[in-house]
């Protein structure tokens, strides 16, 4: 197995994951209804600036530009059947940008179907996840990270699908959400305890948080899910804040400084891997990056 | 109120469809939604009665408790299956026009958006709360919501986007149906979405949760 992230983690206190890609896409004109993923096929050269961009910024580690590249999510533009494919490129791309010195994470998404809804079975999603992965290890993935996930049986199918058909390392995120009573709670209805316990029935060997929120819930859940769990790496990708609507325009409010600002609270809370999700940029990532070169 | 319809409702409220489901476990070997229904009927409680003091009710509270977060997506899942096995047992009296339901609900994931939980569980909510629910899927254009509105005159209409990049199209869909149909009331929702984009892009109303808008569209009939 390879195991490149435990490795780095054993001469690093902390590795500097990257930024959002869909925020990225978004600025490169990506418009709603069109396939972003499919973008490694045709627009190849854009995606390895995008990733070029992270690992100019101070990323150790860089994702790929797979989020929503299932069959499932895929059969919505005909292009199911080239689920294995674009992975394949998203990896390449990465590794392209990354070299030997980087480590590229494949990015699994949900598939947006849930099993107790009926509309999909468990072996559905096992085999999207199974095809997903492979194509990603053959473009040359270091390790595997499933993210933004909410659902247990959906992420743990998915945990097993990548341990099951590539020997590369597995990372599973969550994203939750502040409940009514005051804890965090995906919108499944998982706590982080049950979301720990169920990672380590299927032997995750890096979990985490993504999503949702901002650096200080982040440090928050992250914080809570260091004391259950004291052993494993955990990957922390905050949102730049919540987002806004200003003017009919989206916005994120946590600056690059602001995130920066915040990183040593998160690091001390138990994080070992640091990067952002939704609105954060290479700006955001440059900025951490100073701030962890000091610890 | 009958005994029976009380049972119903808190079938529907803890998501026990029927005798066979195991869930919710400490309801494990009693009659569900369906054979309640079934029974309700045959004692001759009238289809209307059933759907408006058990079905509405019972789905009203774990609506509430998920618009509190007191409750979670599969909760709210297993309820409108349980309602679900009571409505095929009152499809008949709907069918005969004897049930009437509040209105038409015509829901849509818009243009560009592939999305369809959210919009699934207002679907179910709504039609929960005794609305006849018309679903036209994800990725809806204005001209089929137009279309469905031509067929269903005076339906409410709700749209729903994910994606930050899919709200202009929101926008785009309100505007049409306002400038065919001024009166249709049109409520949005979504993650991204808020009270102040409804009210610039001309909606009728946004509600983070469904039970807000099973609220709303009642209060316009």
């Amino acid at each position: 197995m390879k195991r490149k992230v435990a490795q780095a983690l054993k001469t690093r206190k902390v590795l500097l994951s990257d930024g959002a890609w869909g925020t990225a896409l978004q600025a490169h004109g990506l418009k709603g209804g069109q396939c972003g993923e499919m973008w490694c096929m045709i627009r190849r050269h854009e995606i390895l600036a995008i990733a070029r961009s992270y690992i100019d910024a101070g990323s150790d580690i860089i994702l790929t530009n797979s989020f929503g590249a299932n069959s499932i999510k895929l059969a919505h533009y005909d292009l199911a059947d080239r689920a294995e494919k674009i992975n394949r490129a998203a990896a390449e791309i990465s590794r392209e940008a990354a070299g030997d010195d980087h480590i590229v994470l494949g990015s699994v998404g949900p598939t947006g179907k849930i099993i107790l809804m009926g509309d999909v079975t468990a072996d559905d999603l096992y085999e999207a996840f199974a095809e997903q992965v492979t194509g990603l290890e053959k473009g040359g993935a270091d390790g595997i990270l499933i993210e933004t996930m909410s659902a247990i049986d959906e992420a743990t199918i998915a945990v097993r699908a990548a341990k099951e058909n590539t020997v590369l390392e597995v990372a599973c995120t969550f994203t939750f959400e502040r409940a009514g009573y005051g804890g965090f709670h995906s919108i499944m209805g998982h706590t982080i305890a049950d979301y720990v316990d169920a990672m380590r029935d299927v032997s995750c060997d890096i979990i985490g948080t993504n999503c949702g929120n901002g650096i200080d819930e982040m440090t928050e859940i992250v914080r809570e899910m260091r004391a259950i769990e004291p052993d494993l790496p955990i990957i922390a990708q905050p949102n730049a804040g919540k987002p806004e609507i200003v003017g009919g325009e989206v916005v994120y409010k946590e600056t690059p400084e602001i995130m920066a600002a915040k990183t040593p609270e998160l690091i001390e809370a138990g994080a070992n891997i640091i990067g952002g999700c939704c609105g954060t940029t290479p700006e955001h990532i440059r900025a951490m990056s100073g701030v962890i070169l000091t610890i | 109120m009958e005994e029976i319809l009380t049972q119903i409702a808190l079938c529907i409220e803890r998501g026990k469809i029927n005798l066979e489901s195991p869930y919710p476990p400490d309801m494990k070997g009693q009659p569900g939604a369906d054979e309640l229904t079934k029974q309700a009927i045959e004692q001759e409680i009238a289809p209307g009665k059933i759907l408006s003091d058990a079905l509405v009710p019972g789905m009203q509270v774990v609506g509430e408790k998920f618009a509190k977060g007191e409750v979670y997506i599969p909760d709210l899942l297993m309820s409108a299956k349980a309602m679900n096995a009571s409505m095929e047992h009152l499809k008949p009296f709907f069918e005969s026009g004897e049930v009437k339901t509040r209105g038409v609900f015509i829901i849509g994931t818009v243009q560009g958006d592939l999305h369809d939980i959210g919009k699934n569980l207002v679907g179910m909510v709504v039609k929960g709360g005794g609305w006849e629910v018309i679903d036209l899927g994800v990725d809806v254009s204005t001209e089929k919501f137009i279309g469905a509105l031509d067929q269903n005159p005076g339906a409410a209409v709700g749209l729903s986007a994910l994606l930050t990049t899919t709200m202009p199209n929101m926008e785009n869909i309100v505007k049409s149906i306002k400038e065919k149909y001024p009166d249709t009331k049109v409520i949005i929702g979504g993650a991204p979405i808020n009270e102040s984009y409804a009210e610039k892009i001309g909606a009728d109303a946004y509600y983070p949760d469904p039970q807000g808008a099973v609220n709303f569209l009642n209060s316009t009939v």
